[in-house]
């Protein structure tokens, strides 16, 4: 078995790659300026719905009933599918995953497929796996084609190209046959229109991902707004969808809850544009030949793990992201990987199932913990807690002999006795000599992290116990 | 002395200096941080309680309550400081604290840690103490200066204290109450986050100095020295003359008794 | 080694997993709307697609005001007689017609299955008066007829009425993107243009 890819090979760690991005101060705006949009507007139409804090423990526990089940619900939705003339795959990992899907293309005889967006192909990189057989895969999501074109990384679950304003995609654009005239948003779309427009009407193979696969009806859905999604799903002759094992429902009626809570926690929708659902193959309508590959790629790992499963539970609605303040200061790509944000925090680590990788175990380290995460993710994922439940990870595979581990040993023995901590708050005031004129402005390493750039409160001569001591005693 | 979790209100009886006496018997846990480095606010606590009628006492045998520790990887060494906080607090009426976020890992966490203990569910952020348990909103405090108030995390979501702390700032004379801009906004202290991803914590930092300074205010306010000494830090760098000042010691400042700036 | 599927259902089951706790279905399964024909109406055209009124009678009147002057239009071979209205040169999806057929055509009129008033969602299942998936995606101009008795207000009623064997598109307003600062633009690969008729 591989590496697992759903982190990138070479990655800074976060914090050396953070100082990096926090540097860009272009990619700070854009992020400001988009994240900051679609906060205020989700909050306005999920108070739409009275029910929904009702909608998201549905939506929870659904999530966990499937993982309950697991086994189950992929069998039943396997003869669903099959039972509707369309074939079922299994894929261990990514390089499984990918050599299926190169296979079934080449079967097909050609050299150029269409993808729409999916979070699954682009954690197993199977554009590049395609490439290496020598397949073409276009992607045809807006985001997607700027990211493509730019010879970029995705930096945003649901808009990989978050990080580029309208000046930036237009000069990306440029190469284009028909570049667009302007940065207005609307030219810019119809310049990937028309770009896209001859490869839709002529590709013989689709690749999609799925946002839920229902066991009872084999059912798959595709939520998107464009409509390259509907165009991928109903032209070419076959179509090949990748899904995470973790993404399937149990019954037709659980989609009442989800399509309620993707489009008001993602676009901040109503309902987005398009959703498409298909069951296997429709005689005389959309593509004739329809595989279906079930992906595990780290995730039964993440199962296994008790507090951690319940990243799973994800409908990558992105929600998380655009709340963060860590998120909305770095951007996705410091997180390296294709899941950023507070999600991919959670879910990179555990897919990649490699906690001795420096980049990582730093990944749930990226987090000031201040829970915004929780509050607004629609399948309530407590993400702060999964991230503590990881940092212990950490620490366990790095050892006892790091210097935190030892200085957290230290300060555990001084707070684990009153004498002890005593003797040290004496010791800790006398850093008041090194405070001048009332403030303390720089302390040696790692104190100096803090005094960089903040004061450091001067620790007075009397504690408040000494004090009560003192009058209360 | 009353015992159980039902004890509440403040009782009346007054001794002759003027001192109520047999009120709940309450638990101060300043927290480890503000034992040590902000006293004042533990002092503020105690003139706040005791003016309210509560039976104030400080366990001495109290230390930490293991959140940094629990935050950062190392819950095996939180775990014992969690169950020393369930013995050292146990008894009393009520344990309460001058912090969102260490009020929120004794009642959130420490049960996962060590099982439920009396004392973590009788513990209480203080905000939620004065206006769930006691029952009071105007706390007969003056403090004639701007403030603007910094809700954080873990009192905002953890704990869900909501509007309480501004309920009491509105209710103290002459405050004036100046709304802080993107208040529910992560100041980037964060614990050991501060040092390990010091310059995005900075950055965050950044953001919220510049919605305080756009307040006009004097003063900035929060339930939590921590965060306080993440904004103060760097408004004292920037030399900006705002002031971090704990709710408590807002509360705790009289006429007679006003509030003074410690150097 | 064991196939790939033994293999992950095996790692599955190795998992000791709590037993499934029950959904609490409390949210509202059906909602209330004084007027769903007018809400629908208003939520639709905040998608900025276009809405049309009609009454029952006057049906094949507004169809022929709203194609006048556009040329050629395909439809599904099954739409009402009266629905084809004279002065349209119509284009019948009977044979089949190709891609390219459909890249030419200056439009598309169809009905649907249902309408979903709360969200401003129109769903095609490909049964009556809807046609292949093809058909109402190329055109770039979709004239959808929707009648009051085929709107719900909430998407749980959607869901309950809907027929889970045939494919289904679900379509709130012209095709959209919001990957561009994330604020929705209108007019990517769908029809740029959508026109609603609300009927009774
Ligand atoms: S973790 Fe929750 S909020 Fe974040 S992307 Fe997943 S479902 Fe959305």
């Amino acid at each position: 078995m591989g590496r697992n890819p759903v982190t990138w090979l070479g990655s800074p760690t976060f914090p050396d790659a953070a100082r990096r991005a926090l540097g860009d101060t272009q990619l700070r705006g854009n992020l400001r300026k988009a994240t900051t949009t679609i906060r205020g507007k989700r909050e306005s139409v999920v108070a739409e719905l009275d029910d929904w804090e009702e909608l998201r423990r549905a939506g929870e526990s659904i999530k966990d009933e499937v993982l309950a089940d697991l086994d189950t619900q992929l069998e039943r939705l396997e003869v669903a599918v099959t039972e509707r003339g369309g074939v079922v795959h299994w894929a261990r990992d990514a390089d499984e995953a990918n050599r299926i899907v190169l296979d079934l293309v080449q079967e097909e005889d050609t050299d150029e497929v269409v993808k729409v967006k999916s979070m699954a192909t682009a954690e197993i990189g199977l554009n590049e796996a395609l490439a290496d057989g020598g397949v073409n895969a276009i992607e045809t999501d807006l985001a997607e084609v700027i990211v493509q074109l730019g010879d970029d990384r995705p930096s945003h679950i649901l808009v990989p190209a978050i990080h580029r304003n309208r000046a930036e995609i237009k000069e990306i654009f440029a190469q284009m046959p028909e570049p667009p005239a302007s940065d207005d948003p609307r030219v810019l779309a119809e310049a990937a229109r028309k770009y896209l427009r001859r490869k839709f009407l002529s590709a013989k193979v689709a690749i999609s991902g799925a946002n839920f696969g229902v066991a009872d009806t084999g059912s798959i859905v595709v939520v998107e707004s464009e409509g390259n999604g509907r165009m991928c799903l109903t032209l070419p002759e076959t179509l090949i969808t990748v899904m995470g094992v973790e993404k399937v429902l149990p019954r037709w009626q659980d989609l009442e809850v989800f399509l309620q809570l993707l489009p008001r926690s993602s676009t901040a929708e109503r309902m987005n544009p398009y959703t498409s659902i298909w069951s296997g193959v429709t005689p005389g309508d959309g593509p004739q030949k329809f595989h279906l590959v079930l992906l595990d790629n780290g995730r039964t790992s993440t199962l296994a793990d008790e507090v951690g499963r319940q990243a799973l539970r994800c409908i990558r609605c992105s929600a998380c992201l655009n709340v963060c303040p860590v998120y909305e200061r770095t951007g996705g790509q410091a997180y390296g990987s294709v899941y950023p944000g507070p999600i991919g925090a959670i879910l990179a680590p555990q897919l990649a199932g490699d906690l001795h990788d420096e980049q990582t175990a730093s990944l749930p380290y990226a987090s000031s913990l201040c829970g915004a995460c929780y509050e607004v993710c629609p399948v309530r994922i407590n993400i702060p807690e999964v991230l503590t439940h990881l940092r212990a990870e950490v620490v366990e595979a790095k050892g006892k002999r790091t210097p935190e581990a030892m200085a957290m040993s230290a300060a555990a023995w001084v707070f684990g006795d009153r004498k002890r901590y005593e003797a040290a708050q004496k010791a800790g005031s006398l850093t008041r000599f090194l405070a001048r004129g009332g403030t303390l402005s720089s302390l040696p390493w790692p104190g100096s992290k803090w005094t960089d750039t903040r004061d450091a409160p001067v620790v007075p001569k009397e504690s408040f116990r000494s004090w009560w001591r003192r009058n209360r005693g | 002395m009353q015992n159980g979790d039902g004890a509440s209100g403040p009782p009346s009886t007054e001794d002759a200096g003027g001192r109520r006496t047999s009120g709940p018997r309450v638990a101060l846990f300043p927290t480890c941080l503000t034992d040590t480095a902000f006293p004042e606010t533990a002092k503020a606590m105690v003139r706040l309680l005791e003016r309210l009628g509560c039976d104030v006492d400080f366990p001495l045998d109290q230390t930490c309550c293991g959140q940094m520790h629990f935050n950062t990887g190392y819950a095996e060494h939180a775990r014992p400081m969690a169950r020393a906080y369930a013995e050292v607090f146990d008894g009393y009426d009520h344990v309460v604290v001058p912090s969102g976020s260490c009020a929120g890992m004794v009642r959130e966490i420490h049960p996962d840690l060590c099982g439920t203990s009396p004392a973590a569910r009788r513990t209480y952020e203080l905000s939620e103490f004065l206006v769930d348990v006691l029952g009071v909103v105007d706390v007969g405090a003056h403090f004639p200066h701007r403030v603007t108030y910094h809700p954080t995390c873990h009192s905002l979501r953890m704990l869900g204290v909501g509007d309480k702390p501004l309920s009491l700032l509105r209710a103290v004379s002459g405050l004036e109450l100046i709304p802080l801009p993107q208040a529910e906004q992560c100041c980037g202290f964060g614990g050991t986050f501060a040092l390990k991803n010091a310059e995005t914590s900075t950055a965050m930092l950044a953001d919220k100095m510049r919605c305080v300074q756009d307040t006009g205010a004097q003063v900035v306010t929060a339930g939590d020295n921590s965060c306080l000494m993440q904004i103060g830090g760097g408004l004292s760098r920037l030399r900006t003359g705002v002031r971090p000042v704990h709710l408590a010691e807002i509360l705790a400042s009289t006429e007679e008794e006003p509030w003074v700036a410690t150097p | 080694m064991g196939s790939a599927r033994d293999e992950i259902l095996g790692r599955i089951r190795a998992v000791d997993r709590p037993a499934p706790p029950p959904v609490p279905r409390d949210y509202e399964r059906a909602r209330h709307a004084d007027d769903p024909v007018e809400l629908l109406a208003e939520r639709i055209s905040d998608y900025r697609a276009t809405v049309y009124r009609a009454a029952v009678r006057e049906l094949p009147y507004r169809i022929a005001e709203r194609l006048d002057g556009r040329g050629r239009i395909a439809v599904p071979p099954d739409v009402p007689g009266e629905w084809r209205v004279p002065g349209v040169a119509w284009l019948p999806d009977d044979p089949p017609l190709g891609v390219s057929d459909m890249e030419e055509v200056d439009g598309v009129l169809s009905g649907c299955a249902l309408a979903i008033a709360e969200t401003g969602t129109i769903v095609l299942d490909a049964g009556p008066a809807q046609g292949r998936r093809v058909l109402t995606l190329v055109p770039d101009y979709h004239l959808c007829v929707v009648r009051a008795d085929q709107i719900v207000v909430s998407v749980p009623e959607a869901i309950e009425r809907l027929d889970p064997s045939g494919p289904l598109t679900f379509i709130s307003g012209p095709s959209a993107t919001s990957d561009i600062e994330l604020d929705r633009v209108e007019g990517v690969h769908g029809p740029r243009t959508l026109e609603v008729l609300l009927v009774g």
